[in-house]
């Protein structure tokens, strides 16, 4: 094994980095803070790889094209924020229905509106549950460093290419300006997921899955196959459809993408959990700053610990409810006035007592705002 | 070819019949498109059409090409990804008059404007029929519509003119009454490199034509056959034998401005070379 190489990297340019070594080969997107450092690194890199870069005249332009890019065979992604992620919504909600792998990258900032445009915030976790309309599947993440990022930029594209959905990866602005250290892994370090392709010989069936499958085996355009592609439900040969018997069929395959694959999907991490009697939830850079906190409270011998969801979509529901059944307590931490608490609300209900801290204002919280509330709820 | 033979070829048979209003004129258009594909000759597999949301873009389905039915006004968009990502492919984007320059219009002037290989056919019937008769951006001052109840107070768009003037290459205009030149114009858009685009003019007896009291289908088709005057023509013709009448023909045939997509392979190229 050859010798990593280390270097000292911004989050936004780790993710181009990982996307580069997941196999992106297309990128639209549109210039917003802060998330444009991704845009301008795959502007660099990606004609050195063979790819295209191209810059749309609107957020949901990117997204569009994106979407494009994916249907001609590419490893497609594109990045925003805030304002971005609100205009991109609509589309999400096609590629979900229309089953397209695509990587939309939304650097948390603060909001609502134009809000704190260079602020960090973590305010979007509903949002890329419930934006777009209807019910449909959602997969999002929230990595908490740099070298993170890359390898949640690289399980983002595998996701997307292997459930044929649009993956969600959220770092908040912390995390996307941070420079720190990371060992680039070698190539042959990684995992490299591509989508299936219909099998040569076989009639193809663009929505078809076989007995036990979830995910149809994709062509793109241009490969010998012509099939349609649209946002209205349809059968199995894609041609729209008002059937209700194969609506249900269709939309609750793409929900199973998820519910059926969740060991595969969900990722978390615990923190001196194993003895805890209170249990913090926090992701993105609020973990890192509750993990310091933690540090300081476990030297005044009070028990606490963390659980950090890193897959935020789906929820990793029995985690959670296995350490609620354990401990006393759990708080809540994140940066805004109070979305994934909703979920593990949902999830502890009884089992433990619930408590909340909250921002919205575009600040970070210091490790002595966590240390103080653990001590009030005490 | 024979029309029977023509349907055989480009047509999904088992999707027909189509969901348009009798003596709407959109089918004659969708004619041209496939008549112009075999006149130049194309292989299936390397056409992609592209549509967004409205009664003009449910025409892909029909097509036996790689179809793409997006979301309302954003075909240009999805198409551009398309073409970017495979310049070899013939990107064809079929819109309505309310899909490409009302929601869709921003995507329309960039995608003219970038000069990249995109062939956009707007069906124009100056209404959103599927919706059921509102005002479009093609709507003519004074016409009527559901949600001009009073007469419109818009002004409307020369959508030909905007693509030409936004940096379309190639941009022209006819009618579905004139069926024998549209099918002219879509093959030389096809044909053409860069941004190309064919204004349509259909007709929608169903709505349009039934809020504004312009009688039948054929009664319609009449009003394009003489409303409609070339540009050439129109050249000679005084203001008073203009007044009424509408201009089609070629606004803009350029041929020496680069295509987006081929332009970019440059890069590619340059930087794989180094």
């Amino acid at each position: 094994m050859s010798k990593r190489i280390v270097k000292l990297m911004q989050g936004n340019e780790a993710c181009v980095a990982g996307a580069l070594a997941a196999g992106m080969k297309f990128f639209a997107g549109y210039p917003i803070t802060p998330s444009t450092e991704i845009a301008e690194g795959s502007a660099e890199k990606l004609p050195e790889v063979g790819g295209k870069f191209i810059q749309m005249e609107d957020e949901i332009a990117g997204i569009a094209a994106a979407i494009g890019g994916s249907i001609a065979g590419f490893k497609s992604m594109t990045a925003t924020s805030g304002p971005g992620f609100s205009l991109k919504q609509e589309n999400i909600g096609y590629a979900a229905l229309a089953e397209i792998p695509l990587v939309i990258v939304n650097v948390m900032r603060g909001g609502p509106s134009t809000g704190l445009p260079t602020s960090p915030g973590q305010g979007d976790v509903m949002q890329a549950m419930w934006g777009t309309h209807g019910d449909h599947p959602v997969i999002a993440i929230s990595p908490q460093s740099v070298t993170e990022m890359y390898y949640e930029t690289v399980r983002a594209f595998n996701l997307a290419e292997k459930y044929r959905t649009p993956v969600i990866l959220m770092p908040d602005e912390v995390v996307g300006h941070m420079r720190e250290r990371i060992e680039i892994p070698n190539a042959d370090e990684l995992e490299i997921f591509d989508r299936l392709k219909p099998v040569e010989g076989e009639d193809y069936i663009p929505y078809g899955v076989r007995e036990g499958d979830l995910v149809p085996r994709m062509a793109g355009f241009g490969e010998g196959y012509r099939y349609h592609i649209t946002g209205l439900f349809h059968d199995d040969m894609g041609f729209p459809t008002n059937s209700t018997v194969k609506a249900g069929v269709k939309i609750n395959r793409l929900m199973a993408k998820i519910t059926d694959n969740l060991e595969d999907l969900i990722s978390y991490d615990e923190y001196l959990m194993d003895d805890a009697e209170i249990m913090i939830v926090a992701y993105g850079s609020t973990a890192r700053t509750a993990k310091n906190a933690i540090n300081k409270l476990r030297a005044e011998g009070i028990k606490v610990g963390m659980l950090r969801p890193i897959t935020i979509w789906p929820y990793p529901v029995e985690a959670t409810l296995a350490r609620a059944k354990q401990v006393n307590k759990v708080l809540v931490v994140e940066h805004n006035l109070g979305q994934l608490m909703l979920e593990v609300e949902r999830v502890v209900k009884s089992e433990a007592e619930l408590h909340f801290l909250g921002r919205a204002d575009g600040d970070v919280f210091v490790p002595s705002d966590i240390v103080k509330k653990v001590k009030e709820v005490l | 070819m024979k029309n029977s033979e023509l349907v055989s070829k480009y047509m999904r048979d088992s999707r027909l019949p189509h969901i348009w209003c009798p003596g709407c004129g959109h089918g004659i258009i969708m004619h041209s498109i496939i008549r112009a594909i075999e006149n130049l000759g194309l292989d299936k597999d390397k056409v992609t059409i592209v549509s967004g949301i409205g009664c003009s873009s449910r025409a892909p389905g029909y097509m036996d090409f790689n179809t793409l039915h997006t979301t309302h006004g954003r075909a240009l968009a999805f198409a551009t990804g398309i073409k970017l990502a495979k310049p070899d492919m013939k990107v064809i984007v079929i819109s309505g008059d309310g899909d490409a320059s009302a929601i869709g219009g921003n995507h329309l002037i960039h995608a003219a404007r970038r000069n990249i290989g995109i062939t956009t056919i707007v069906f124009n019937n100056n209404i959103y029929g599927m919706t059921g008769g509102q005002y479009s951006p093609t709507t003519p001052h004074g016409d009527f519509g559901t949600t001009a109840p009073y007469g419109n107070i818009d002004r409307p768009f020369d959508i030909a003119n905007l693509a030409a003037a936004a940096g379309a290459t190639y941009a022209a205009r006819t009618t579905a009454f004139h069926a024998t030149q549209m099918t002219n114009y879509i093959q030389k858009a096809i044909a053409h490199e860069g941004f190309s685009l064919v204004e349509a003019i259909s007709v929608c007896p169903t709505y349009y034509g039934r809020k504004n009291k312009k009688g039948s289908a054929v009664a319609m088709m009449n009003f394009l056959k003489e409303s409609f005057v070339d540009v050439k023509a129109a050249e000679r013709m005084t203001p008073e034998q203009l007044q009424g009448k509408f201009l089609m023909g070629e606004f803009k045939h350029n041929t020496q401005l680069p295509e987006y997509s081929a332009e970019y392979q440059k890069i590619v190229d340059r930087l794989r070379k180094e």
